[in-house]
């Protein structure tokens, strides 16, 4: 037993057992397959990229020849290897072949060795980039916690970058660019500066690479490193990691039960496309977001504390299984209890403090209310401030800015700026607070945070008893039912040859940077 | 005022009424924006002429932040000037019979001797469920439960970003009576669009008859979905029992079975 809330030890070592054996079973059942935009990331990692006369993209052409030539299943670094080994001057051009070829070149026996120039020159430049942000970092003070994270989402990657760096300036710490909303559902990822999402600005490379140079020019002004977030889920869930480890960004949203259950894609596809993503966001020096304050947000933030907890403990072991180091790892969870609540900002103290002790090194990413806010800005603005109160008492890691206009539109740039300056002069003034506090070891917080860790612990049981995919297709979560062969993108789910190739995997397979500890 | 005094009716006389602060008539207002200026003396002066412009006496600035290089905050209080007359008004209130859900159920039962199918959607691009949620999940929404709850509607909630030809589709096969559609993204007004869209696909399948169709969101109200072509909408903070007793008013309508005895 230790920390403000005595939580009972033994109670986190059985949660964190049960997680275990979850992700042992995902792993029996994912291994044996790949997907269609695995191998499409596969292709961008050896540098395959652009668009043909109809914008779809090349990997998608490469790999739709492949699917239909039977010949996705050894992997698609075989026949780009192959490809090149009878004469294809690079990736690309290996590409081209391929689908001029309908999928179908004979496989060359020296294909590895042809390719490995080509792995190596991506897996340097993930590694270079990883540098080139310890680097950047480093040349700045420490920074004041938790990190202020912004959102923008104007549709325009060049409204965007005025939208952003007014709030880096401001004292944001973080920008996420949020994508158009039905980005999560396509099987491609769009190409080239976008100027028109609805509800967000599409995630594509060039994209990232404008507000990425964007907020680097900033950095001499402002003497801090901002850091950019964007999505990788959905469909293309490992093509954006790929994407963002290529052009330094630094946190992404990683989260398959999120798809599943909020956009109805088919879960095999997307917990296969997390694991790689996953080893991306590793090696990469990514920082993860996982999606569970949406539990909160779509039913009682009350009653699903301990669902939010149970996926914590589940992601948290996926993560790790995946080379995620525990500093990379930021479990979601979220301030969505009514206000109107009785004793509701008790609860919420609860719970934040417990995720903080049962994940004390995790970066936790914490969310502001959206279920409760009304169009009443000055009660929003108010809610928002018991949220950043909460955030600095329970000592948060990133703290996802509340806008008072939220469910009215998208952020005006003074609604962001009220957010910052709210945060910011919550954070100093209350700076020590969390040292200052201690909770009645018999009193309402203390007794709710072991009520949410023991039905964590119920419904691990559960899962842990039917295995994940079973637990999907039982509605355990969120009262949603998503069984294994449903959803969206399962035609993209692969059995896998049994001399299957993917030289990345087996790069950092072997280097399993913070796996099973 | 002269169309009523042509018209020849009694004329009502004008009630003009105007902001409040802390006494009749004074015009108080607060104004918040944002000039695309840098901070300086002439941007606030730009502040209290853009404010003069929109009828504001009396402008006087409380807050000029500069919150990015180029830009800067306003907060201002003045006097509105201008005045608007009540009794010209003529809006259609949200239709809004007061049932409870035990009410609404013996009701159905009494007038149909069956289940009502509504079914609940957001369109096409639109990703966001939490409107929906709150009008269809049991939990319902401030303690007023959500349609899947009551007995006497088959609530069938298909989710976000379903394409109008898949509402059409539903409603034909499973015989609706009435579709809840929430628009929650509105960047570029695009759920107008999508609004639209379905009205023109329910009336080119022939099943606009058949249907009460509700439009539900942040920027919806009233008039609005009238203008679209909708039976209903409803705005923010609107409980799933408010919907129910519409539903239930306005299917027996269309069905031209017994109104509330």
């Amino acid at each position: 037993m230790s920390g403000k809330l005595d939580l009972p030890a033994a109670e986190i070592e059985r949660c964190r057992a049960l997680a275990r054996t979850v992700a042992e079973g995902v792993r029996a059942e994912t291994e044996q397959y790949t997907t269609v935009s695995t191998e499409r990331t596969v292709l961008r990692l050896l540098g395959v990229d652009g668009v043909d006369a109809d914008e779809v993209p090349i990997p998608n052409r490469v790999v739709d020849a492949l699917q239909k030539a039977g010949r996705l299943s050894r992997g698609a670094a075989v026949w780009i290897g192959s490809a090149m080994a009878i004469g294809a001057a690079d990736p690309s051009d290996a590409a081209r072949r391929l689908i001029e070829a309908g999928g179908s070149v004979p496989e060359h026996p020296r294909w590895r060795e042809a390719i490995a120039p080509h792995v190596e020159r991506g897996l340097t430049r993930i590694l270079a980039n990883r540098a080139e942000r310890e680097r950047r970092v480093a040349a700045h003070p420490a920074e004041e916690l938790p990190l202020l994270y912004a959102i923008v989402a104007t549709g325009n990657i060049h409204e965007d970058v005025i939208q952003a760096t007014a709030a880096a300036r401001a004292g944001a710490q973080c920008i996420a660019v949020i994508r158009s909303t039905a980005q999560s559902l396509l099987d491609h990822v769009p190409y080239g500066a976008t100027t028109s999402g609805f509800g967000g600005t599409y995630a594509t490379q060039e994209n990232f690479r404008l507000m990425r140079a964007a907020l680097d020019a900033l950095e001499p002004e402002i003497g801090r490193y901002v850091r950019l977030v964007n999505y990788c889920s959905g469909l293309c869930m490992p093509e954006i990691a790929a994407m963002g480890a290529f052009e330094r960004l630094d946190m992404m949203l990683n989260d398959a039960l999120y798809g599943i259950i909020f956009r109805d894609i088919n879960p095999l596809r997307t917990l296969i496309d997390q694991n790689f993503s996953r080893r991306i966001n590793a090696v990469a020096g990514v920082v993860i977001n996982t999606g569970e304050d949406n539990y909160l947000t779509t039913a009682d933030a009350v009653e699903q504390a301990p669902a939010v907890l149970a996926s914590q403990f589940i992601n948290e072991r996926l993560a790790k299984d995946a080379g995620l180091e525990t500093w990379q790892i930021g479990l979601g969870h979220a301030f969505e209890i009514d206000p109107e609540l009785e004793d509701g900002l008790l609860f919420e103290i609860a719970q934040a403090e417990a995720a903080r002790e049962i994940f004390p090194d995790a970066p936790l990413k914490y969310m502001p209310p959206t279920k409760h806010m009304t169009g009443n800005v000055f009660r929003g603005y108010q809610q928002n401030a018991l949220f950043v109160l909460t955030s600095v008492a329970t000592r948060q890691s990133i703290h996802l800015l509340g806008m008072l206009t939220e469910a009215l539109h998208t952020p005006f740039l003074h609604d962001r700026w009220l957010a910052i300056e709210q945060a910011k002069t919550i954070r100093t003034n209350a700076r020590h607070l969390a040292d200052e506090i201690a909770f009645r070891p018999d009193g309402r917080i203390v007794r709710r945070a072991r009520e949410v860790l023991s039905g964590a612990g119920q419904i691990l049981e559960r899962v842990a008893e039917r295995g994940l995919f079973g637990a999907l297709a039982d509605g355990v979560f969120a009262d949603t039912r998503r069984p294994r062969d449903r959803g969206r993108g399962f035609e993209g789910v692969v059995r896998r040859d049994a001399d299957y190739a993917n030289p990345f995997m087996e790069a950092w397979s072997a280097t399993p940077a913070g796996a099973r500890t | 005022m002269e169309r009523d005094a042509r018209r020849g009716a009694h004329v009502t006389s004008p009630r003009t009424v105007r902001p409040y602060g802390d006494k009749k008539n004074d015009g108080a207002v607060q104004l918040s924006f944002t000039l695309p200026v840098a901070k300086s003396a002439a941007a606030v002066e730009a502040a209290k002429r853009y404010v003069s412009k929109m009828g504001v006496r009396e402008p006087y600035v409380t807050l000029a932040e500069a919150i990015a290089p180029e830009f800067t905050y306003f907060v201002v209080y003045g006097r509105a000037t201008h005045d608007v007359d009540l009794s010209a008004i003529a809006v259609e209130e949200t239709p809004s019979a007061t049932l409870d859900r035990e009410a609404i159920d013996a009701e159905i039962a009494r007038r149909f001797g069956r289940r009502l199918i509504v079914l609940g959607c957001a369109l096409e691009s639109d990703a966001h469920t939490v409107g929906l949620d709150a009008i269809f999940n049991m939990k319902g929404f401030a303690g007023d439960y959500g349609l899947e709850r009551y007995h006497g509607f088959d609530a069938r909630n298909l989710g976000a970003q379903v394409p109008t030809a898949e509402v059409a589709r539903q409603v034909r096969v499973a015989g609706a009576d009435a579709v809840l559609v929430s628009a929650t993204v509105t960047q570029n007004e695009i759920h107008i669009r999508h609004m639209t869209d379905l009205v023109d696909m329910l009336e080119a399948e022939r099943l606009r008859d058949r249907v009460v169709l509700v439009a539900g969101g942040a920027r919806v109200d009233h008039a609005l979905a009238k203008e679209l072509g909708y039976d209903a909408g409803f705005g923010p903070g609107t409980k799933p029992s408010r919907v129910a007793a519409f539903l239930l008013e306005e299917i027996s309508r269309r069905h031209g079975v017994g109104a509330l005895a």
